[in-house]
C-alpha cells in the first residue's frame, strides 16, 4: 500500500473522489480506491497473506472435520478437562484483553477526556472484535452452538453465571456494535445512524461499564465452582471475580498499545496524522492506566493468598510457576513501566504492554488449563489439531480486524462534509462560545473542524 | 419441588419474615434434601470386585458394549472413571492393611448438585425422589458441570456432531426409582454392599453399623455432609483418602462458592448507572454564573 500511495494512488478517507464532485462507489470503498488489480497485487505482495494462506490451508478443512465429525475428531475429548484451549485461550484470555473498549469509552464519554479521540475507536473496535471473536471460539466448542440462544429463549438457568455470561456477553456485544457502528455510518454515508448512535452514546457506555465489571468478575466466578480442582494460588474464594475483572484493565489497555504499535508499524498508510502524532503521548497516558490497575491486581493477587492463608504453596513447584507468571507478566512491566513512563522511553514501555498482556494470557491459561486438576497425576495437553484451530481462528481474527482497520475511519479521520446537517454542535468554532458539546459525541470536535473546513473550501 | 423453587420458596419466606410472618429470618439458608429423598448406603467392606453392578447398569441403561467384558479383571490395573459409556465403574485400592478395597464410583446425586447449580439452561433437576436427572433436549454443551462437579462424574458423548449429550447415572430414574424400585446395580449386587432406602434411614443404617462393630469401620460416612450431603452414602474400612475421596471436601455446597458473587450482581446494576453518570456529571458540567469559572475542556 505503501508503493501504492508513494505513486500517488488516491486511497478512499471521504465520500469525494474529486472534492465536491463526484463520489466514491461501494466497490471502490471496498476497494480502497484501487483498481481491481492494483488490489489483487498489493494484496499478493504482502508476504503476511501467504502465511494466511498457509494457515487456512490446513485451519479451515479442520474445522470443518470438527463440525462434521464432533469434537472428539479434533480435541482429546477430555472429561476430565472439558474446557480445553477453544474456551482457555479463546474466550477466557481474549475477553480480558478487549476491556479496552469500556476502559476507553469511560475516559472520553464519562470523564470528558476528549484528548484520548484519536485512540478511542481503535480500543472500542479492539473491544467488539475481542467479544466477538470469543463467541466465535465459544461456537466452535460448544457441542450444540446451534442451541446457543437457548439460554435467552427456551429454558432459563438464572442461578448459574454462564447465565450471566451469556445474557451479559450477548448484550455487550450489541453495545460494542452500536459504539462502533459510527464509523460505519461515516463511511457508508448514513449521517442520520451516526446522529442517532451520538444521543444515546452516554447510556451506551454506562451499559458498557455495569456489562464488563460483571461479565469480566463472572469469568473469574465461573473457577468458583471447581474450589477442588483450580490449584489453590490461583483460586481465591472471596475475591476470584475481583482478580479477573482487575487484571482485565492492564490487560485492556495494553492490548490497544500492543494493536497501536502493530498497526503504526505495519499500517502506517492508514493512519492519519492526529493519530501518529498523538500515538506516543496517548501510549504514555495508558501505560499510567494499566501501571495502576497492574499494582491493584499485584496487591489483591496477595491479598487472595493472605485470605486463605495458601503461602506454604508459594515453596512448592506451583509455587515457583505462579511466582514465574507474576514476576513475568505483573512485578516486571510494573518496574518497567515506573521506569519507562518517567523517562517517556516509548519504545520501552511498548515491550512492557506485550508483557502484561503475555501475563493476563498466562494466568486465564494458568487457571483453566495449566494447573487445573493440580491434585491429578497427569497434566493434559491440547492436540495439535485444536492448536491449529485455534491459531486458525486467531488468523481469522487478524483477518477482520485488517479489513476493518483498512476500511472504516478508525485509524484516521473520515474527511467528510456531512457535518454540515448538524450545524449547531459546530457553534463554539465558529463564534467563538465556549459551551462544549455534551461527552456523547464522538470525535465532535475533530469532525466539526474537518467539517468546517470542508465547507470553507467548497463554496 | 425443583431445587430453584425452593431457592424462591426461600426467598419468599426472607419476605414474609420481614412482614412479621414467622418464615426463615436468616434468609436464604442450605438445603438438606427432601424429606422423603431415597439413596444407597454403599458398604466397601463388603465388596469383592465382581463388577456385576457395572454389568446391570449396562444392561438398564442401554449402553454400548464394553471394550473389555464384566468379568474381566484387569481393568482393576488403572484407576477408571465414569463415562459416557459406563455409568459406574468399580476401582481396586490396594489399601494397608487388610489388602485389596473395591470401590463403586457412580453419580452420589448431591442435595444441592453442583452440575444443577452450574447449568445455565437448566438442564438438572433434583427430583422429590433424590436423583439427579438430566434433560438432553435443552442442553447447549458448555460442559460447566463437567467443571463443576466435584466428584468427576458426568460423561460427554464428545464423538457426536450433531446431538452430544452429557452420559451420567440417573439413579435409573426413568424406569426403576420412579416407581419406588431400587436401581438396577442395587438390585443385582450378590454381596449386599448396596442398601437402598430412605436417606434419613440410612444415616441411621450407617451409624448403627459403626457403633456395632468400631473396628470394623471409620467412623465416618461419606456423603452424610460432603458439599452439602449426597444421596448416596459410603461405608468403609479405611481412611477415605485411601480409597480415592477427597477428603478435602468443604461440607458447604458448591453454589456457596459463587453465591458472593451473585449477590454482587444486582447491586451493581443499581448501583453503577447512578455512579457514572454522577460522575460523568462532575467531571464534565461547568459552573454556571457563580464566579468561578470552571476549566473548561481544552478546546482543540
Amino acid at each position: 500500500m505503501n508503493r501504492h500511495k508513494a505513486n500517488g494512488v488516491k486511497i478512499v478517507d471521504s465520500h469525494y473522489k474529486v472534492p465536491g464532485k463526484s463520489k466514491w462507489g461501494l466497490k471502490e470503498k471496498l476497494l480502497l480506491g484501487l483498481t481491481p488489480w492494483q488490489y489483487v497485487i498489493q494484496a499478493v505482495r504482502n508476504p503476511f497473506n501467504w502465511i494466511l494462506a498457509a494457515i487456512f490451508a490446513v485451519g479451515l478443512p479442520l474445522i470443518a472435520v470438527r463440525f462434521i465429525f464432533g469434537l472428539a475428531s479434533v480435541t482429546n475429548s477430555s472429561y476430565d478437562y472439558p474446557w480445553g484451549l477453544f474456551l482457555t485461550f479463546g474466550l477466557f484470555a481474549m475477553v480480558p484483553l478487549s476491556s479496552s473498549g469500556f476502559m476507553l469509552g469511560t475516559t472520553v464519554e464519562i470523564f470528558g477526556r476528549h484528548d484520548f479521540e484519536p485512540i478511542e475507536r481503535l480500543a472500542l473496535l479492539n473491544g467488539l472484535l475481542g467479544y466477538l471473536f470469543a463467541v466465535v471460539y465459544l461456537l466452535v466448542d460448544l457441542g450444540q452452538p446451534w442451541r446457543l440462544p437457548y439460554p435467552m429463549v427456551v429454558a432459563y438457568g438464572p442461578v448459574a453465571v454462564l447465565f450471566l455470561v451469556g445474557w451479559h456477553v450477548a448484550t455487550y456485544l450489541s453495545v460494542q456494535v452500536c459504539e462502533v457502528s459510527v464509523s460505519f455510518f461515516e463511511w457508508i454515508g448514513f449521517p442520520l445512524g451516526k446522529q442517532g448512535v451520538r444521543r444515546i452514546t452516554l447510556g451506551l457506555t454506562v451499559a458498557g461499564i455495569i456489562l464488563s465489571t460483571l461479565h469480566q468478575g463472572a469469568l473469574g466466578a465461573l473457577y468458583n465452582y471447581a474450589p477442588g480442582k483450580v490449584h489453590p494460588l490461583w483460586y481465591s474464594s472471596a475475591f476470584q471475580w475481583l482478580h479477573f475483572f482487575v487484571s482485565s484493565i492492564p490487560g485492556g489497555l495494553c492490548m490497544v498499545i500492543v494493536v497501536s504499535t502493530i498497526v503504526r508499524k505495519t499500517m502506517a498508510w492508514r493512519c492519519d496524522a492526529n493519530f501518529l502524532d498523538n500515538l506516543d503521548k496517548l501510549t504514555i497516558s495508558l501505560a499510567k492506566g494499566a501501571s495502576m490497575g497492574l499494582i491493584t491486581y499485584l496487591v489483591i493477587k496477595l491479598m487472595g493468598i493472605a485470605h486463605d492463608n495458601k503461602w506454604e504453596y508459594l515453596a512448592t513447584g506451583y509455587g515457583a510457576w505462579y511466582l514465574f507468571e507474576m514476576g513475568i507478566g505483573v512485578i516486571l512491566p510494573l518496574a518497567l513501566f515506573a521506569y519507562s513512563i518517567r523517562r517517556k522511553m516509548v519504545g520501552l514501555i511498548r515491550f512492557s504492554a506485550f508483557l502484561t498482556v503475555f501475563g493476563v494470557v498466562l494466568n486465564r491459561l494458568n487457571t483453566g488449563m495449566i494447573t487445573f486438576n493440580w491434585k491429578m497425576a497427569e497434566r493434559e495437553i491440547p492436540t495439535l489439531r485444536e492448536a491449529i484451530i485455534s491459531i486458525t481462528l486467531f488468523s481469522i481474527y487478524i483477518v477482520t480486524w485488517r479489513f476493518l482497520l483498512y476500511r472504516l475511519p478508525i485509524l484516521y479521520t473520515w474527511k467528510t462534509a456531512d457535518e454540515r446537517a448538524i450545524a449547531p454542535a459546530r457553534g463554539y468554532v465558529t463564534e467563538g462560545n465556549a459551551e462544549p458539546s455534551m461527552a456523547g459525541s464522538y470525535r465532535s470536535r475533530i469532525n466539526d473542524n474537518v467539517a468546517w473546513i470542508a465547507s470553507q473550501q467548497w463554496p | 419441588m425443583k431445587r430453584r423453587d425452593f431457592l424462591k420458596g426461600c426467598m419468599a419466606c426472607g419476605a414474609a419474615a420481614t412482614l412479621g410472618v414467622s418464615g426463615n429470618a436468616w434468609g436464604i439458608n442450605s438445603f438438606e434434601g427432601y424429606p422423603e429423598g431415597m439413596g444407597v448406603l454403599v458398604d466397601l467392606t463388603r465388596c469383592v470386585g465382581c463388577r456385576s453392578c457395572e454389568a446391570a447398569c449396562n444392561k438398564e441403561q442401554k449402553l454400548p458394549a464394553p471394550d473389555a467384558p464384566f468379568d474381566d479383571k484387569s481393568v482393576f490395573e488403572e484407576k477408571r472413571r465414569p463415562t459416557e459409556k459406563a455409568y459406574t465403574v468399580v476401582n481396586r485400592y490396594d489399601a494397608k492393611p487388610g489388602g485389596p478395597v473395591y470401590r463403586k464410583i457412580q453419580c452420589n446425586h448431591c442435595n444441592e448438585p453442583a452440575c444443577l447449580s452450574s447449568c445455565f439452561v437448566n438442564a438438572y433437576t433434583k427430583t422429590k425422589e433424590g436423583a439427579v436427572i438430566y434433560n438432553p433436549k435443552v442442553c447447549v454443551g458448555c460442559r460447566n458441570c463437567l467443571i463443576a462437579c466435584p466428584f468427576y462424574v458426568p460423561g460427554y458423548s464428545y464423538s457426536s456432531a450433531f446431538n452430544p449429550v452429557v452420559k451420567k447415572c440417573i439413579f435409573c430414574y426413568d424406569t426403576r426409582l420412579k416407581y419406588g424400585n431400587p436401581p438396577a446395580c442395587v438390585e443385582v449386587c450378590p454381596q449386599e454392599v448396596l442398601t437402598f432406602g430412605h436417606r434419613n434411614e440410612l444415616l441411621k443404617i450407617g451409624r448403627d453399623r459403626i457403633r456395632e462393630k468400631p473396628d470394623r469401620y471409620v467412623d465416618h460416612i461419606f456423603g452424610e455432609k460432603e458439599v452439602g450431603g449426597t444421596s448416596w452414602l459410603y461405608l468403609a474400612g479405611v481412611n477415605f483418602d485411601q480409597v480415592g475421596f477427597d477428603t478435602t471436601m468443604s461440607n458447604d455446597p458448591i453454589l456457596s462458592n459463587v453465591k458472593d458473587f451473585l449477590g454482587i450482581v444486582p447491586m451493581v446494576l443499581t448501583i453503577w448507572p447512578a455512579l457514572f453518570t454522577g460522575f460523568h456529571l462532575l467531571a464534565t458540567k461547568k459552573n454556571h454564573g457563580d464566579g468561578h469559572s470552571g476549566q473548561e475542556d481544552p478546546k482543540p
